[in-house]
């Protein structure tokens, strides 16, 4: 009787533990069956590399090459400005304020606000960018193109604003994933290389940083997953047309296309949709893959 | 000379640390403070216990609050078992080796998949080929698999802290393994499991792109128990599916504060909830 429970719940934890892996065949498999066929309909260049997004015209045309570069530029340019940051806060948290009994307490607050902005759900990061930056970015735009008759004016929603929406969200994660890799470094280098002469900075940016690289690029490897996954933020805020990437130009991303088109396509327009999701995912695919060698390379590094 | 120049550039890379460091900062602020400007106004009782009517002339979202709870609910009727039960598995039934590092890998790649993703395959799978449709119930599946690895980390987390010695204490008396599972090893983990589940109704709170096909954006309340029962089978729009909606189609930015208010409340609750969590669950790691 015992032996026959031991054997069911050890069946049933084995199957439970397969439903992640079920899940990502699934997954895989869904995106491929129903991504493919409007590749071979419309034509895999013709989709990838035409430039003219029209699906409901007379005569349709299905090219995306605009959006894939668009998501390229977005995340590129959010990670080039994010990650900065990102780990410079992170130097600060861990660097600029231990010692003194106030310079702890700030670094718990800002910590604890780090925290707080991973927290805030995607869609409120879209409504301020709508309400606060949008129109400081069309004031911008409006003094820049002051004269140009040719400027399709975008009322600050466009390029600009989605890589600052995302750079913000992207903050968070490199900031946090940077700390704990910083922290991991032994003091022993610290202090020789203080020991030898090294002022502080020298330290920081000669020793520690390089010491804590493979756990920071783990962390801008997640942040660019994190942006090119980012969907309802950058929708409220990059105007949605198919366009160049330029900054002042109103764009589209993948996962926006796939937000603001789907509950009104039909036909072989879904079916093109379905494989821009297939892009996105292959894209994902790729930085998991990245992401795990990085994680392996720390641990075997680790011992 | 050239030691000015030192001095130089470290004064500018000092300040550009303590500049980001108040960026982050600022960067919270400002949407606390606009979010609590804009939003309280609009946060009332009537705003939290009716629904949007043009002939009622009311402004509420109870609707989208019972479809958020039934959403959370229905998702962790279903993950906490499942996940914990994946944990259970790697870390006491599991020798290490390909299966193993086969379902890890398996977590990882799901915790890095974008919600968008899940909302496109959710939709296909649950809504479609499964014929669930707009519901709560596609919604919940869908979001199933995105906590999925959120619950199964951190109840491996905690398992791998509970001493060894409790298992072979509780094998050398008699015990089976599922009788010890049960009674020592779970319960010791609780913290741990807590601890998924909590950041896991914060995710699902959080969520927007993942039910916007799944789930839909229904806003009407349902009527009597049976309707909460069946309204699991129908369209049901959470509070960030309202808030988008208001912010975008809708154009009635009040709501839309209103929402982020009340969603930030809630996602700062769950994230002091969590702290305390693992103050204890540390506190208990190290007796």
């Amino acid at each position: 009787m015992q032996k026959r429970t031991e054997k069911t719940a050890k069946l049933v934890f084995l199957v439970f533990g397969l439903i992640a892996v079920i899940s990502v065949l699934a997954i895989t498999f869904y995106m491929f069956v129903k991504g493919a066929p409007a590749f071979l309909e419309v034509g895999a260049l013709r989709l990838l590399f035409g430039t003219s997004w029209k699906p409901t015209a007379e005569n349709p045309s299905y090219g995306i090459l605009f959006i894939i570069l668009s998501s390229i530029v977005g995340t590129a340019a959010a990670v080039l400005i994010g990650v900065p940051i990102g780990v410079l806060s992170a130097v600060f948290l861990t660097d600029f304020t231990d010692g003194s009994k106030l310079g702890r307490r700030i670094s718990q607050l800002l910590y604890a606000a780090v925290e707080l902005l991973a927290a805030i759900p995607s869609v409120i990061y879209g409504l301020i960018g709508m309400l606060v930056l949008c129109p400081a970015i069309y004031r911008l735009e409006k003094m820049i193109f002051a004269g140009s008759d040719t400027h399709q004016f975008t009322g600050g929603s466009n390029l600009l604003s989605a890589v600052l929406v995302l750079a913000v969200m992207i903050l968070p994660t490199v900031t946090n994933i940077s700390v704990s890799s910083i922290r991991a470094v032994p003091v022993s280098l610290r202090s020789a290389s203080l020991a030898l002469g090294a002022s502080k900075l020298q330290t920081i940016f000669r020793v520690v940083l390089p010491a804590a690289k493979s756990g920071i690029m783990t962390g801008v490897v997640l942040g660019i997953g994190r942006a090119l996954g980012e969907a309802m933020a950058i929708n409220m805020v990059a105007g949605g047309a198919v366009n160049i990437p330029l900054p002042f130009h109103s764009v589209r991303f993948l996962t926006t296309q796939l937000v603001s088109e789907m509950s009104y396509s039909s036909g072989l327009h879904r079916r093109v949709l379905f494989s821009v999701g297939l892009v996105l995912y292959v894209f994902i695919v790729i930085i998991n893959l990245l992401l795990t060698r990085l994680r392996k390379g720390e641990k075997s590094h680790e011992q | 000379m050239s030691n000015k120049k030192i001095r130089f550039s470290e004064l500018l890379l000092g300040a550009l640390i303590v500049l980001s460091g108040a960026l982050l900062m600022l960067l919270l602020v400002t949407i606390l403070v606009f979010v609590v400007i804009r939003g309280i106004g609009s946060v009332n009782l009537s705003f939290l216990t009716s629904v949007t009517s043009a002939r009622k002339g009311t402004v509420g979202i109870a609707g989208n609050i019972v479809n958020t709870i039934l959403i959370i609910v229905l998702t962790m009727l279903f993950v906490i078992p499942v996940g914990v039960g994946a944990a259970v598995f790697l870390n006491e039934y599991a020798k290490p080796g390909k299966l193993v590092s086969c379902i890890e890998f398996a977590t990882e790649v799901l915790s890095g998949i974008p919600s968008i993703i899940f909302g496109l395959f959710g939709m296909l799978f649950f809504g479609e080929t499964l014929g669930l449709g707009y519901s709560i119930l596609t919604g919940s599946l869908t979001l199933i698999l995105m906590v999925l690895p959120l619950v199964i980390r951190n109840t491996q987390e905690a398992l791998k802290t509970v001493p060894d010695g409790y298992r072979h204490g509780a094998i050398g008396l008699g015990a089976g393994k599922w009788y010890m599972i049960r009674t020592i090893l779970i319960p010791s983990a609780m913290p741990g499991i807590l601890t998924g589940a909590i950041l896991s109704i914060g995710r699902i709170v959080g969520e927007s792109a993942a039910l916007l096909f799944t789930a839909g954006s229904a806003k009407l309340l349902p009527k009597g128990l049976f309707g909460i029962f069946s309204k699991i089978f129908q369209s049901g729009g959470t509070l960030t599916i309202q808030l988008y909606l208001s912010a975008t189609s809708e154009g009635d930015f009040d709501t839309a504060f209103g929402i982020a208010f009340v969603l930030l409340l809630i996602v700062f609750g769950i994230n002091l909830i969590t702290k305390l969590l693992t103050r204890r669950f540390d506190a208990t790691k190290k007796k």
